[in-house]
């Protein structure tokens, strides 16, 4: 029995990311969508672009903001990398890479995935069609989930993707919240008005989190207890403190288990990430300003991704 | 017997050529009654479905060869026809034995043409033909392979006359491809088609993997308790990626690519999440002037620096070895018959398409009486460039071939046109005679393995004789009767 290839464990990593990119895209986009609902409402749709500092890329490539435009820009659009089809083609080449470790279940999905989305057209986007697309991303994200969870073998590959997996939705969980949190910020008057609960509302059923939510608090739904519920819950499987908890247990044991001999940089920094989200709190991250607290979840990540990187990827 | 009537076969006519499951005139239908009596139970209509929802299949599995066009990554699938083409046991029986005999010759050929060149000596094969030759490697010469194997993996492509008999069409000893449907085609007529099978006996293809890791662990000292082997595949913009993955799955070994290998005091490791691991055994499917950027091609970024000095001092197998192209070309061909006889004494069991050697005086008089209804075909060259089909050949065609063989007739051999075989394939209208040949794999390491089946491929436009999956090709699954 061999070890992992290194390029095969870097290709196993950002095809988990690519899958939950893509899925946590898609929840963005819907939640987006059910802002802007009241009318042809562009500032929504202009806060994607900033969440995800795109709006240079986007002003390239298009004239003026339109709707329609940016929806496609994250979704069909094969020239931005950072689309759902880009990211769905990405996992699908390294799925390819991948085909000896995988299922034929796994791969077959993915690569079916892959032609579904080619087969679309930007018309098939309009308006209501953007939930029905979305579900659709969901859908396919789930079951490949769904047959990672059955099908992958539980060896090094399976510490990689879970590794990655957590790395990225805790970076998509932080995006999630700043954008209601930051760049829909109301005006001091507008707090707790109708339009912010039911924006809260929408963000925090995007993350899946609303029966859970329910289950804590019984009433009311405001921002900050929202913000807390899904940056900082234990039991919350997208919250920020769960994902990097769960990254730096995974990090742990492939190390530990495989008696790998780097990593020691990388499994330190986890650490102390999820360390940091399990003392946080709510009040406090407020208080010394959302915003910065969460610029450095996503600077931290990025900070772990190159010591994984670093020890374990294929280098020159 | 006469051919039955009702089902997907009643409206067949077989037409001129000897058909895989009617012979002439229907004479091997008894033979493959049962077949042919499963198949009729079958209504067209419902077989074309079928077939549709195979191809579809084939896709969703990723079962594709890629194409490039316009700088486009395009994935194609092999269209794979539902009706099977029978070998019998006994045709099976002489299939096995010839092609065993035909990897025994090539092998003993390419010993001794780097070693002590006893067949050139004597001049049985001109020596000019060989050492000048494109896939000789001047590098391996006195080299030994252990077992004396250079071709591991050899594809033997025949083809079957009118007369019924099969012949060898041309050797691949260097990277034969397509094994991966010998076996995937057997999966889906298993899960798409059960019913066809149904009460035949059909020789199993499911282990060539374990036969090949087998034969490769064989070629390192101590075998598969000691060697670890690992298939080298040029990566996932290779054509034959599906094939890589599909074979190194099958035998349960790491794919690498060449950035994953790196050479070491001469030993050949992979580079994993824990370092470096050696290797010992490399099935590579990069050919000979990729493999290696100090030796071959600088400009390569496939292959892997310092693996050929690591293959000198014996730290690692490379299968097939280096220099093996020098017996699958098509001027050593025309030879093969001889070297069989030379090495083993013994008559070839398949014989080879009738071929004239130019450079002889006789086979060229013959050659250039015979000229409108030959094939000629220049030595050296692959793809069919330069190839001239006589009976399709204008006047001023043929007057300029003339001139070319004449001018150089060493360059040049000469075969009759072949009546290809048919058998019923699946069409637009129906199902109609399509012209097949066979290619049978043959495994070896201290012995040859040849698998039961074999790669069928099918020409499936009407009349065409080229079975190419780059142009029109499909295939079959392939039935070795037990």
């Amino acid at each position: 029995m061999h070890n992992l290839l290194s390029r095969q464990a870097e290709a196993v990593f950002w095809m988990a990311r690519q899958i939950e990119r893509a899925n946590n895209l898609a929840r963005v986009l819907n939640v987006t969508a059910s802002f802007g609902r009241d009318g042809d409402d562009l500032k929504p749709w202009d806060a994607v672009l900033a969440l995800y500092s795109e709006e240079g890329e986007y002003a390239q490539r298009y004239d003026e903001k339109h709707v329609g435009d940016i929806v496609y820009f994250y979704t069909l659009d094969q020239e931005n990398p950072n689309s759902i089809i880009s990211n769905i083609g990405f996992a699908r080449e390294n799925a390819r890479a991948l085909r000896p470790l995988m299922s034929t279940e796994m791969w077959t999905h993915i690569n079916k995935f892959h032609s579904e989305l080619q087969g679309l057209r930007r018309s098939q986007l309009r308006d209501e069609k953007i939930a029905d697309f979305c579900e659709m991303i969901k859908r396919n994200c789930q079951t490949h989930a769904g047959l990672v969870s059955e099908t992958l073998f539980r060896d090094e590959e399976w510490y990689f993707y879970g590794t990655g997996l957590n790395l990225e939705r805790a970076d998509q969980t932080t995006r999630l919240v700043d954008v209601k949190y930051h760049l829909l910020l109301p005006k001091k008057a507008e707090i707790g008005s109708q339009v912010d609960v039911s924006q809260w509302n929408a963000v925090l059923r995007s993350a899946a989190g609303f029966q859970a939510y329910r289950r804590i608090y019984h009433r009311g739904l405001t921002g900050t207890k929202v913000a807390g519920f899904l940056l900082l819950d234990e039991r919350l499987a997208r919250s920020v403190r769960f994902c990097t908890n769960r990254a730096a247990n995974m990090l742990e044991e492939l190390i530990v288990r495989y008696a790998l001999e780097g990593g020691q940089l990388a499994l330190e920094e986890a650490k102390a990430l999820a360390r940091q989200t399990a003392e946080a709190k709510i009040e406090v991250v407020i208080a010394d300003g959302m915003h910065e607290w969460i610029d450095d979840v996503q600077g931290d990540v990025v900070t772990i991704t190159n010591a994984i990187a670093d020890a374990f990827f294929l280098r020159d | 017997m006469a051919i039955p009537t009702g089902g997907l076969l009643s409206d067949y006519d077989s037409g001129i050529y000897f058909d895989e499951m009617f012979g002439h005139g229907g004479d091997r239908a008894d033979i493959c009654r049962a077949v042919v009596r499963e198949l009729n139970r079958q209504d067209l209509k419902v077989f074309k479905r079928r077939s549709k929802d195979v191809d579809q299949e084939l896709r969703n599995l990723g079962i594709t060869f890629t194409v490039y066009k316009n700088a486009k990554q395009i994935d194609r699938v092999l269209p794979f026809d539902a009706i099977p083409r029978i070998i019998t046991a006994n045709e099976w029986d002489v299939i096995e034995r010839g092609v065993v005999q035909r990897v025994a010759a090539l092998n003993a050929f390419l010993s001794d043409i780097y070693n002590e060149q006893h067949i050139l000596n004597d001049g049985t094969v001109p020596r000019d033909l060989v050492v000048k030759n494109k896939g000789y490697q001047a590098l391996m010469e006195g080299v030994r392979q252990p077992h004396g194997t250079w071709v591991n993996i050899c594809g033997t492509d025949l083809v079957r006359g009118g007369d019924g008999e099969f012949y060898v069409l041309e050797d691949n000893a260097r990277t034969p491809s397509g094994v991966s449907y010998v076996v995937e085609n057997r999966h889906l007529t298993q899960r798409t088609f059960p019913d066809l099978m149904k009460g035949i006996k059909v020789r199993p293809v499911s282990d060539y993997g374990q036969r090949l890791v087998e034969g490769l662990s064989q070629m390192w000292p101590g075998g598969a308790d000691h060697a670890a082997v690992a298939l080298l595949s040029p990566g996932v913009f290779n054509s034959a990626y599906f094939e890589h993955v599909f074979l190194a799955r099958e035998m349960g070994v790491p794919l690498v690519e060449g950035r994953d290998l790196i050479v070491e005091n001469d030993k050949v490791y992979m580079r994993t999440t824990r370092g470096l691991q050696r290797l010992n055994v490399i099935y590579r499917r990069i050919d000979d002037d990729f493999l290696d950027p100090d030796v071959f091609r600088s400009d390569s970024l496939l292959g892997v620096p310092g693996i050929v000095k690591a293959m000198f001092k014996k730290n690692v197998v490379l299968a097939n070895a280096i220099g093996t192209g020098v017996a699958d070309d098509k001027a050593i061909y025309a030879y093969m018959p001889r070297i069989v006889k030379y090495y083993l004494d013994e008559e070839p069991i398949i014989k080879n398409v009738e071929t004239h050697i130019c450079r002889e005086p006789d086979a060229l008089a013959y050659t250039l009486e015979n000229m409108h209804e030959m094939v000629v075909k220049p030595v050296g060259e692959s793809g069919g460039y330069g190839v001239v089909i006589g009976p399709r050949a204008t006047k001023k065609e043929l007057a300029d071939a003339r001139k070319k063989l004449k001018a150089d007739p060493a360059n040049f051999i000469s075969q009759p046109v072949l009546k290809l075989s048919t058998s019923p394939t699946l069409t637009r209208t129906g199902v109609e005679p399509r012209h097949v040949d066979l290619r049978p794999f043959a495994i070896t390491g201290d012995s040859t393995w040849v698998l039961p089946g074999g790669l069928t491929r099918v020409a499936l436009k009407k009349g065409s004789l080229v079975v190419n999956s780059s142009q029109g090709g499909g295939s079959k699954d392939t039935w070795v009767l037990a």
